[in-house]
Parts: C-alpha cells; sequence; structure tokens
C-alpha cells in the first residue's frame, strides 16, 4: 500500500486492487518502520510519568531474584546442601532462569491476545495488516525481557558462570521458540478475542497452568522419576518445557559442576521438535488469524 | 481516464445482535452452521459504483443508510459479503479524524505515528513535518502530549496530518467540521486544492452547502442502495425531497 507515495500527485501506474486484503506477516515486513513507531509508542506510553522509566524492569526482576535467593534457598532449604542433598544447587539460578522465559512468554502472549481488541479504535477505521498488532505486542515484551537478561547474568557471573558457545546459541534458539509460539498463539488468540472475549480469560488461565507444566520450579528428572518415560516424552512435547530447558542448560547449568544431565535426546530430538511445532503454531496462527480478519472492522 | 474505484454489486450484511451465547454458538455448530448466529440485515445492498481517477464525489443520505459501511469497503477496513470491491493507487481514509492519535504522545510522536498509519514512508514524513506543523498553526505545542490540546487543536494537527498524506484516493467521512471558523475556511480550501490537483475524493457529509461547493458528482443511498446518482445539484435537490 506504500506503493506511488514517492510521486505527488502523479497519475497512478499502479493497476486496480482489491483493497483489505494483506499479504499476513509478510505484511509486517513491509511495514517495519510503523512497527517500530507501535513499539515505540507501547514503551513510551507504559513508563509515562515514571521518574525511574525502564529502570523499572531492571529493578522488579532484581528484587525478584534476591527474594527467591533469600525466601527460597536460604528460607526453606531448597539449596544443595548437606542437609538437602537432593536439592539443586544455585537453585536461586535454576528458578530465576526458568522465570525470566516465562515471564517473557507470559507477557508476549498475553498482550498479543489483547492487542486486536486493545486497537480497535484504529482496527474499525483505518486499514493497516492487523498482524502489526501481536508482532507489536511480542516485540515489545522481547525489549523488557533484556534487562531481566541482564540481571541474571549478573547473578550467574556472581556464582562463577563459564557456558560454552554451544550452551549460549542453544538459549537463543529457545528464545526463539518462546517466541515463535508466543506469536502463533498471540495470533490464535488474538483473533478469536474479537469474536469470544472468553479467549482472554482462557489465555490468562494457559499461562497460569504454562509455569507449571515446565520445568521452572522443579526439575524434569522429578516428571521421569514420578511418572516414567512415556510421560516425559509427552512432557517434552510442550516447546516451553523445553525452551525453559535450554535457559537451564546455557545459564544455571554453567555455574554448576556440569554434572546435571540434559533429558535423554534433548539436543538431537527434542530441540528440534520444539522448533518446527513452534514454527507450524506461526503458520496455523497465521492462516486463522487470516480466514478471522475480514469481520474485524465489524465485530470490534 | 482510468477508473480509480470500482465497486460491482456488494452485499454487506450485519448481524442485529452481536452477542451470542455459549449455547447458541453450541446449537449453531451442532446444526452444521447452517444460516446466521442471528438475525442480519442488509446495510449494503447490490451497490455498484466506478469512480474515475479525478472525480469529486459526494454520498449523501440519511443516517444509517450506508454511507460510512460504503467507504470502509473502499478503504479495505470491511470486506464486502457479495460482490468485488476494486480501487487504484494508495487510498487513505479519513474515516474519522484522529484515529490512531494517542492522548499521551506528543504531537510529534503522534505526526510520525499517525502519519505512518496512514501509509507515508519515514522519508515522505520527515519531509512533511514542518509543513504538517505550519498548517496545524500548532507551534511551540508539538511537543507537548496530545491529551493537553484542546480539542480543536488535536484535530487541527490530526487533519493537517490527513491532508499531507498524498493518496490517490481521499475517503473523508463528516469531517470538515473540524476547528474554529480560520481553520475551517482553510481546511476547505486545501481539499478543493487537492481536487484540483487531480485528487480522487470521496465526500461524506451532512453539510449540503459545503458539499456543493467541494464536489461534481453526488450519488444518493437510501437503506443501503444507491437511489440516484446525478449532478451534486440534482442530487442535494433530492435529498431535500424536490
Ligand atoms: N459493525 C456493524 N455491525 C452491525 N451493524 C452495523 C455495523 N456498522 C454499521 N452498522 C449498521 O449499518 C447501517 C449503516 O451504517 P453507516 O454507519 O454506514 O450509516 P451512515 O450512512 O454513515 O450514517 P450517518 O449519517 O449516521 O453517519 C446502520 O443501520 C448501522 O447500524
Ligand atoms: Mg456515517
Amino acid at each position: 500500500m506504500t506503493a506511488g507515495s514517492d510521486e505527488p500527485g502523479g497519475p497512478a501506474q499502479a493497476e486496480l486492487r482489491v483493497p483489505g486484503r494483506g499479504a499476513g506477516l509478510r505484511d509486517v515486513a513491509r511495514h517495519r518502520f510503523l512497527l517500530k513507531l507501535l513499539v515505540d509508542k507501547e514503551i513510551k506510553v507504559r513508563y509515562r510519568g515514571s521518574v525511574l522509566g525502564l529502570l523499572w524492569s531492571y529493578v522488579k526482576p532484581g528484587v525478584q531474584f534476591i527474594v527467591f535467593y533469600i525466601a527460597l534457598g536460604i528460607f526453606l532449604g531448597l539449596e544443595q546442601s548437606d542437609r538437602n542433598p537432593d536439592g539443586l544447587p544455585n537453585y536461586a539460578i535454576y528458578l530465576f532462569s526458568g522465570i525470566v522465559l516465562i515471564n517473557f512468554f507470559s507477557e508476549a502472549l498475553g498482550n498479543a491476545s489483547r492487542s486486536i481488541v486493545g486497537n480497535s479504535g484504529l482496527i474499525k477505521k483505518i486499514y493497516l495488516p492487523r498482524e502489526l498488532f501481536p508482532v507489536s505486542a511480542i516485540w515489545v515484551s522481547g525489549i523488557h525481557f533484556l534487562p531481566q537478561i541482564v540481571i541474571l547474568v549478573v547473578a550467574c557471573l556472581f556464582t562463577g558462570w563459564s557456558p560454552s558457545i554451544l550452551q549460549l546459541a542453544v538459549a537463543i534458539v529457545g528464545f526463539l521458540i518462546a517466541a515463535f509460539l508466543a506469536t502463533g498463539l498471540g495470533l490464535i488468540f488474538g483473533a478469536i478475542n474479537v469474536y469470544y472475549r472468553d479467549a482472554e480469560n482462557l489465555v490468562d488461565m494457559l499461562l497460569m497452568v504454562a509455569t507449571w507444566a515446565s520445568p521452572v520450579l522443579y526439575s524434569w528428572e522429578m516428571v521421569r522419576r514420578q511418572l516414567g518415560d512415556t510421560a516425559l516424552s509427552i512432557y517434552m512435547l510442550n516447546p516451553l518445557t523445553v525452551s525453559v530447558e535450554t535457559f537451564h542448560y546455557a545459564f544455571w547449568l554453567p555455574t554448576t559442576d556440569q554434572q546435571f544431565a540434559l533429558p535423554p535426546g534433548f539436543l538431537p530430538v527434542w530441540l528440534p521438535v520444539a522448533l518446527a511445532v513452534a514454527l507450524f503454531t506461526v503458520i496455523l496462527g497465521q492462516h486463522l488469524f487470516r480466514r478471522l480478519e475480514g469481520r474485524f472492522a465489524q465485530e470490534l | 481516464m482510468a477508473l480509480a474505484i470500482e465497486i460491482a454489486g456488494i452485499q454487506k450484511r450485519f448481524a442485529l445482535r452481536h452477542t451470542r451465547s455459549l449455547k447458541e454458538t453450541v446449537l449453531w455448530l451442532l446444526k452444521g452452521r447452517k444460516g446466521d448466529l442471528s438475525k442480519t440485515f442488509a446495510a449494503l445492498n447490490d451497490v455498484s459504483l466506478t469512480v474515475e481517477e479525478g472525480e469529486t464525489v459526494a454520498l449523501l443520505g440519511f443516517n444509517g443508510s450506508g454511507k460510512s459501511t460504503l467507504l470502509k469497503h473502499i478503504s479495505g477496513v470491511m470486506l464486502p459479503d457479495t460482490g468485488t470491491v476494486r480501487t487504484r493507487g494508495r487510498v487513505a481514509g479519513l474515516i474519522e479524524v484522529g484515529a490512531g492519535f494517542h492522548p499521551d504522545l506528543s504531537g510529534r510522536d503522534n505526526v510520525f505515528l499517525n502519519g505512518a498509519i496512514l501509509g507515508m514512508s519515514e522519508k515522505d514524513i520527515h519531509r512533511q513535518f514542518d509543513s504538517i506543523v505550519d498548517f496545524a498553526e500548532i507551534g511551540e505545542f508539538i511537543d507537548t502530549e496530545v491529551r493537553f490540546y484542546s480539542s480543536g487543536m488535536y484535530l487541527r494537527l490530526a487533519f493537517s496530518v490527513a491532508v499531507h498524506t498524498d493518496p490517490n484516493v481521499f475517503l473523508i467521512d463528516e469531517i470538515l467540521a473540524v476547528g474554529d471558523e480560520p481553520f475551517q475556511r482553510k481546511c476547505i480550501s486545501k481539499i478543493k486544492e487537492l481536487a484540483e490537483a487531480g485528487k480522487t475524493l470521496v465526500v461524506v457529509s451532512h453539510d449540503l452547502e459545503l458539499i456543493g461547493q467541494i464536489c461534481r458528482r453526488g450519488v444518493v443511498l437510501e437503506k443501503g442502495r444507491i437511489v440516484h446518482d446525478a449532478p451534486v445539484a440534482e442530487a442535494i435537490a433530492h435529498i431535500r425531497g424536490q
């Protein structure tokens, strides 16, 4: 839709086209400038009138980490010690590295699911690729995720963190898995939310389950010990489990003596499977979104 | 002359009641999705209209006759149930000024955001920025948050961005009553200027005097059908019941 804008007043050479039919996520790539402005807007509006501004997104996870460290590690004794030999070493790091990822995923999916209804004023009046709204919601969450990673890395460095290149690369893939999954599901629930506002509540519930259905608070070995190998395989099919595990692998494991194993077949099987599932979700999400978007303007 | 807008036999039905209970939905799905989930009516009924490049068309009709709905089909915000709509070049809809303005952002940020929303490139906006601010006569308030603007100032800036987007087809819905008297005159002369520059205009307004000055052709809608299509003076006479 931007063609011809460089020739003011000139008659359009363009041919007749059907308006309102977008090219899906490809349109988002073509509207990068608008995407950037939408993301900037979210960030500016969120921290409007606050003195600390974006600094808040460092303070909050920082305090969160300290609370975990003291309450769970020291008071509850979940940390591995002589009294608790079954515990995980550096439990606070273990917990926090999973939590930052779940935080990102929750914020991304929650906001993407609300993004269409939240921008109804625009969507009802002006045509623009509507995928921009869920995608910008994911992007904003990515920006909020950065400070948390900084806090995590600082905490890791204090405990003698020395990751390998492979571990870092795997963590990046893990992050992409979470981002793609949130994009795909965000497109789906964002579109359904226009018709049935129940979708929002469903997402909130799913996100609560997500924290417990992935190895954030406990370790994957407990799943195998309690439920067996088949259950573990099903458990590993959840891309979020894999994603969280990549963060343990990259941030927590190198702070320990590297004695803890990854789930069997993690790198050769589960990581590619999770990436494939996440990408499939994006394709499915985009397909569903495009089927439903034609009636957005009249239903909002 | 080439066609700018081609609308061929479109129909649009809306639900009379949008809320539906889970029970209704489940029953509807079980019955194999037969029929509509709720009662509908035709907001646009067998509408066909072609507009040539450079034409200035007024859409006239009483409240609820389907004018805004038709504009939304031209801009692509809505898709017809049957029939086709095709347009040539960039279409900018001023369906409502200020859609896309965010009250918590400064005037400057809003110019960029709204310009990009209306389809301007980054380069276009930079090039036009001063001209936008001048036209709106906002001056030093450009870095103030828009929620502190008076409602007239807000509309001026929004209108100014919109007229600077330089599309091929301009859709204007009820926005001519913007600002104070001098600014209104300025808007109108700007719109006339656009028309003279060969832009295609489709204008909806209940201000028949004004529309008579701006447009040459008048199309009258009644309950979602085109009932009259003639030079604007005749169309206005039709609307007034003469
Ligand atoms: N999203 C929608 N869902 C259901 N009905 C709608 C929707 N949008 C418009 N309508 C109905 O379609 C009809 C035409 O509406 P429209 O807004 O096009 O009228 P209009 O000619 O612009 O009127 P006005 O002069 O008051 O602006 C009205 O009866 C309106 O209630
Ligand atoms: Mg209207």
